[in-house]
């Protein structure tokens, strides 16, 4: 069974103790999460948690229907890399004296990448896109020396014209 | 206020909400935090509350309730320590999907996160062993929080639900109305089960030509033992019933062939082995059961039906799933087996049956007597089970004699036996056994227990003097913790480390009884169980306590070794089954 990354978007009730609720699940089970990112929806009572798991085939269903078994959870999608948008966004701080900073500036541009902050010796870039193209841009800013560095973790929507709360505010539980 | 909405303090809405969801006994220790809410306790008239000695007394107390009776039960603590004394209980409960409904007190509002005199934060620690829990913050939410926990505890797989209420909660005053609107939008449990998975599984069972009825503790949940008998006696199947289930199908029926599991009968364990399908129904694959996953039904498929989707395909790959209520999924298999068997599709189970009537005849339940002139403990309990009869209740500790209760009673009614199975929690007979009763009062409940167990939790039976509740106890009394000892002779050489309790009668169990206000009693010979038991079954006052000397060697078989595959099941010490080519 091959080891792989799936994409969870996950929509839970706007609680105290969700995030808690849903970590806790993970751990006990003994479910890997790679990232987990949590946030408002367009609807006031709900939010959404879009986690990364890493997980054989088998395991993944086992996850999705613990899941499913919290109270708080109202469905869960998971959301196919080829149908969906995925981002993550990139804070990191290069170091960039007047030698090097026209190099680091030229890399920020090829990345289409921002600068959010300047200082006598280095730069902040901000940047977003997928985990690949951000990982693409950490592997060029190494040389010049990467003092620090924060990333979000990966938040999804799928492509097309559907919503996952559906048209009506009242929501369906996933079965 | 209008006329549908009274102000009520948020004490007088929690026990207004609890007597109008239908509450009529709760066991509980009052203390600081939950003061408030004892307080229309005391003045209640549908609601009696019973003052148990430990808040974990309490917690199985209403465990035991739930199980003899199918309702909820309800326990009650205060904050901190109160409400951590209720953890072993709550995780007992998840673990065999008992429906309860803790109450604990909790600090005011304010004080909480500041380490405050009695703090817990019992809802974190709950957490991964509750159903759902709640932190009720304002007192008008009350009566809709009761309401959605007795729903989530008792509906579904029923499973243990908290509720956490700070002081200042309770004290404020608030709006009541009734009946509340529940707000839980995840939660629809699937009870209809799915018509194409039922002719899918009808199909199945029609042609399967060694087919075994494997029935958990959700046949006994969903109140289904009348429907799983007519399912039986229709196909003619094998039937075992695991350690949760039995009693769901009669010991003395002919298609019965006993527990499957670590200490199942070689009958059932076999049959399992060697079937072509499992009609799973209402159980978990639990590795009790199991042994070791990988070789175990090897050939058999499978058809789970079970009201949790996520147990289906968790341990086993299931052929046919079925999400359900078992008592809907198997009043349906019945019609459609029917028809099917109406048009000529039935498999001849006559050969599976010769099969399985050898192993029964082969490897029959049975015991060694002690050379040293002990008693034999699985004697006492067989008496037992003879001279009280199946329509008592009886309630076991965890260990050896747990055991041979499940092995050497014959368990003719759902609802007579109740044990901790999934967590197997030692001390859990006593207060259970004063549960059930409470919840059955004209039935006669024995709590057969070992002495390690018994000294955990037998300061309910003060409780049970004190308040009128006349179980019976039966302590199996070999001065070890058994069940460990009998690992560490097969496994550790005989290095009894730190198993053994007593070798000078300490405690005395009978004058124990007696400073508890039961009537206590003394066995020590075989010739002497019949009468002793029959004393005890003459009293009905006043709990009785029966201290059953037996001897320390006695041994549980058969056995299947943990992480062992049940090929390897050993019937007696060095006494493993032989199959020959003929055997599947």
């Amino acid at each position: 069974m091959a080891m792989s990354r799936h994409t969870l978007s996950v929509l839970v009730e706007d609680k105290p103790g969700v995030l808690a609720r849903v970590a806790a699940l993970f751990s006990r089970r003994g479910f890997n999460i790679e990232s987990l990112a949590v946030g408002p929806t367009e609807h006031p009572a709900v939010s959404r948690m879009t986690i990364v798991v890493a997980v054989e085939d088998l395991p993944l269903e086992q996850v999705t229907k613990q899941l499913n078994k919290l109270v708080n959870v109202l469905k869960i999608v998971e959301l196919d890399p080829a149908a969906s948008v995925q981002r993550e966004l990139l804070l990191v701080k290069v170091k960039a004296d007047l030698a090097s900073r026209s190099h680091v500036l030229e890399t920020v541009a090829l990345f289409r990448a921002k600068v959010v902050d300047v200082a006598a010796d280095a730069v902040t870039i901000e940047a977003t896109g997928t985990v690949d193209k951000l990982a693409a841009l950490l592997r060029v800013l190494e040389p010049f020396g990467i003092r620090e560095m924060v990333q979000s973790g990966m938040v999804a929507v799928s492509r097309g014209s559907r919503s996952m709360t559906g048209a009506e505010p009242r929501l369906r539980s996933a079965s | 206020m209008d006329a549908q909405h009274e102000s009520l303090t948020g004490a007088q809405s929690l026990i207004r909400s609890l007597e109008n969801v239908g509450v009529e006994v709760v066991f509980g220790i009052p203390g600081g935090a939950i003061l408030p809410a004892y307080d229309p306790i005391f003045d209640s008239k549908k609601l009696r509350h019973i003052l148990v000695r430990h808040e974990q007394g309490g917690g199985h107390a209403a465990e035991g309730y739930a199980q003899a009776t199918g309702r909820v039960g309800v326990c009650m603590a205060t904050s901190g320590p109160g409400a951590t004394n209720l953890v072993t209980p709550i995780a007992d409960a998840y673990m065999d999907s008992v429906p309860l409904v803790a109450i604990t007190g909790q600090v005011p509002s304010g004080s909480i996160g500041t380490d405050a005199f009695q703090e817990a934060d019992i809802v974190g620690i709950t957490m991964p062993i509750t159903k759902h829990n709640f932190l009720v913050q304002h007192a008008d939410d009350i009566p809709r929080t009761i309401a959605e926990a007795f729903h989530l505890a008792s509906t579904g797989r029923p499973g243990p639900v908290l509720v956490d209420l700070p002081k200042d909660v309770l004290q404020a005053q608030s709006s009541f109305s009734w009946p509340p609107v529940l707000n839980l939008p995840g939660y629809r449990p699937t009870t209809r089960p799915h018509a194409k998975q039922i002719r899918e599984a009808a199909k199945l069972m029609a042609s399967a030509s060694r087919p075994v009825l494997y029935v958990g503790g959700g046949v006994l949940k969903a109140r289904a033992a009348a429907e799983l008998a007519a399912l039986a006696e229709l196909t003619g199947m094998p039937v075992v019933t695991t350690l949760m289930a039995r009693g769901a199908f009669p010991d003395s029926h002919r298609q019965h062939l006993g527990m499957p599991g670590m200490h199942g009968t070689v009958a059932a364990v076999t049959a399992l082995q060697k079937a072509d399908l499992l009609v799973c129904l209402g159980a978990r694959f639990d590795d009790r059961v199991t042994g070791k996953l990988a070789s175990f039904a090897p050939g058999a498929a499978v058809i789970h039906a079970d009201i949790d989707p996520a147990e289906i395909g968790k341990n086993r790959t299931a052929d046919v799933p079925i999400v359900g209520d078992c008592r809907e999924t198997i009043a349906e298999l019945v019609p459609a087996l029917r028809e099917l068997y109406a048009a000529g599709n039935r498999a001849d189970l006559t050969g599976w049956w010769q099969q399985v009537d050898s192993w029964r005849e082969t490897y029959p339940l049975g015991y060694e007597e002690p050379t040293d002139g002990s008693l034999a403990p699985q004697h006492v309990i067989t008496r037992l089970g003879q001279i009280v009869g199946p329509e008592a209740i009886y309630v076991s500790g965890v260990g050896q004699h747990q055991m041979w209760a499940s092995q050497f009673i014959s368990y003719e009614n759902p609802y007579t036996w109740l044990n901790s199975g999934g967590a197997g929690t030692m001390g859990y007979s006593v207060p259970a056994a004063m549960g059930a009763k409470v919840g059955r009062p004209d039935t006669t409940v024995w709590a057969i227990d070992g002495d390690g167990c018994f000294q955990m939790t037998n300061q309910e039976l003060v409780t049970c003097a004190i308040e009128g509740i006349p179980i019976k106890v039966a302590i199996i009394n070999n001065g070890n913790l058994g069940m460990v000892r009998q690992w560490q002779t097969l496994f550790y050489g005989g290095r009894y480390s730190n198993t053994k309790l007593d070798s000078k009668r300490v405690p005395d169990f009978v004058k124990l009884a007696d400073a508890m206000g039961c009537v206590g009693l003394r066995c020590e010979s075989a010739d002497q169980v019949d009468a002793t038991i029959e004393k005890a079954m003459a009293v009905d006052d006043m709990p009785v306590v029966v201290d059953f000397v037996v001897g320390e060697d006695a041994m549980v078989w058969p056995m299947v070794a943990a992480g062992a595959s049940n090929d390897d099941i050993v019937a007696a010490r060095d006494a493993r089954p032989v199959w020959d080519a003929s055997d599947v």
